[in-house]
């Protein structure tokens, strides 16, 4: 049994330790928000935050999590996180979207802690999230938007 | 009676008798020269075969990004050092590093971790180095991560991420021998006179 805070509420799964987080959130949980893309934490399509930082849930053992907070692009709810999504609605930054879930949690979590970041702090925040559509334009274009909105 | 290929078999498992460690040799290997320095050098280019192997090199860059593999190519995805060796804000290294090695669970091979799991201070780089510039570095605390020789004896014997190198997880290559003879070899190298090579 794993027992560890997922957005905001606590939830217990009986799965073998080493499953990875991401195939708990899918298929044992059902938020299917966080996307599988390569498995091996080369294209950040998985990301979420664990204990509040960036994490690829496709190489966390469901162990890592054990008595730690989890929180999925749908439990996002932060200032930086409103700014973020409102921003990728405005611009209509995703193409197919397969990757977008991902690559709003690494947006927020730049963003919570450089409120004005420059594009190379964009481009090594984000360098982890592949979009195959190639939205990055959008996507850097729309963390400079989110960024004002916040100093707004 | 014991049979002789079991007999055999028994020598070379067993660690007393072997003067060579998965690729290392031991201190002992370098007793007959007698002279002292030249004794204290062999034993540094000893070091060198754990130094120089990329399970060490790839967290030991120049620069501001780690490599990866046995061809030491640049890390992917592209990472930076970052202010705390420790990647980038939105991206840090515990991103993907764990705090140890995973299997990946729909590939082949594992991803490294370990805790801590970090980039060596841009000041301890090695990489492109010569044998005789890294001992120099070894022995200069500015760039050695401030240690004395002792210290230093300490971070290559005992230390965990050093330890890594010799643990690195399915689909990677170890480094040369084990930490204890690595540990050995820095011992002996010290009681030497820590003599560098030249060149």
């Amino acid at each position: 049994m794993t027992t560890f805070e997922l957005n905001g509420k606590e939830v217990t799964v009986d799965v073998p330790e080493d499953m990875p987080l991401l195939w708990v959130l899918r298929d044992e949980l059902r938020l299917t928000g966080t996307k599988f893309g390569c498995g091996v934490a080369q294209c950040g399509a998985c990301t979420v935050f664990l204990n509040g930082m960036t994490r690829r849930a496709c190489v966390t053992p469901v162990s890592m999590a054990e008595g730690g907070f989890v929180t999925t692009i749908e439990g996002l709810d932060s200032a930086e996180s409103r700014a973020v999504q409102a921003a990728w609605t405005r611009l209509d930054v995703p193409q197919c979207g397969w990757c977008q879930s991902g690559q709003v949690m690494s947006a927020t979590a730049l963003l919570r802690e450089i409120r004005d970041p420059s594009d190379e702090d964009i481009d090594q925040a984000m360098a982890g999230n592949i979009c195959r559509c190639a939205t990055y334009v959008r996507i850097r274009k729309a963390i400079h938007d989110a960024a004002d909105t916040l100093e707004g | 009676m014991l049979k002789p290929t079991l007999l055999a078999a028994l020598l070379c498992a067993a660690p007393a008798f072997a003067e060579t460690v998965n690729g290392l040799r031991t201190p002992d290997e370098f007793s007959s020269i007698e002279n002292e320095a030249e004794r204290s050098v062999a034993l540094f280019e000893e070091m060198m075969v754990v130094i120089e192997h990329p399970r060490c090199l790839n967290c030991h860059p120049v620069d501001n990004s780690p490599r990866q593999g046995m061809d030491m190519e640049m890390h992917q995805p592209p990472v930076v050092r970052g202010p705390a060796d420790f990647g980038a804000v939105g991206m840090r290294c515990n991103t993907c590093h764990g705090t140890e090695n995973i299997e990946y669970a729909s590939g082949e091979g594992s991803i490294p971790g370990h805790q801590p799991w970090q980039l060596a201070p841009l000041e301890t780089g090695w990489i492109g180095k010569s044998a005789a510039e890294i001992c120099a570095q070894l022995k200069d605390p500015e760039r050695n991560g401030h240690r004395t020789l002792e210290e230093l004896h300490e971070h290559n014997a005992e230390d965990g991420l050093v330890g890594w190198g010799w643990h690195p997880g399915k689909g990677r290559e170890p480094a040369p021998g084990s930490q204890e003879v690595f540990g050995e070899l820095t011992r002996a190298w010290i009681e030497t006179g820590a003599a560098c090579p030249t060149g």
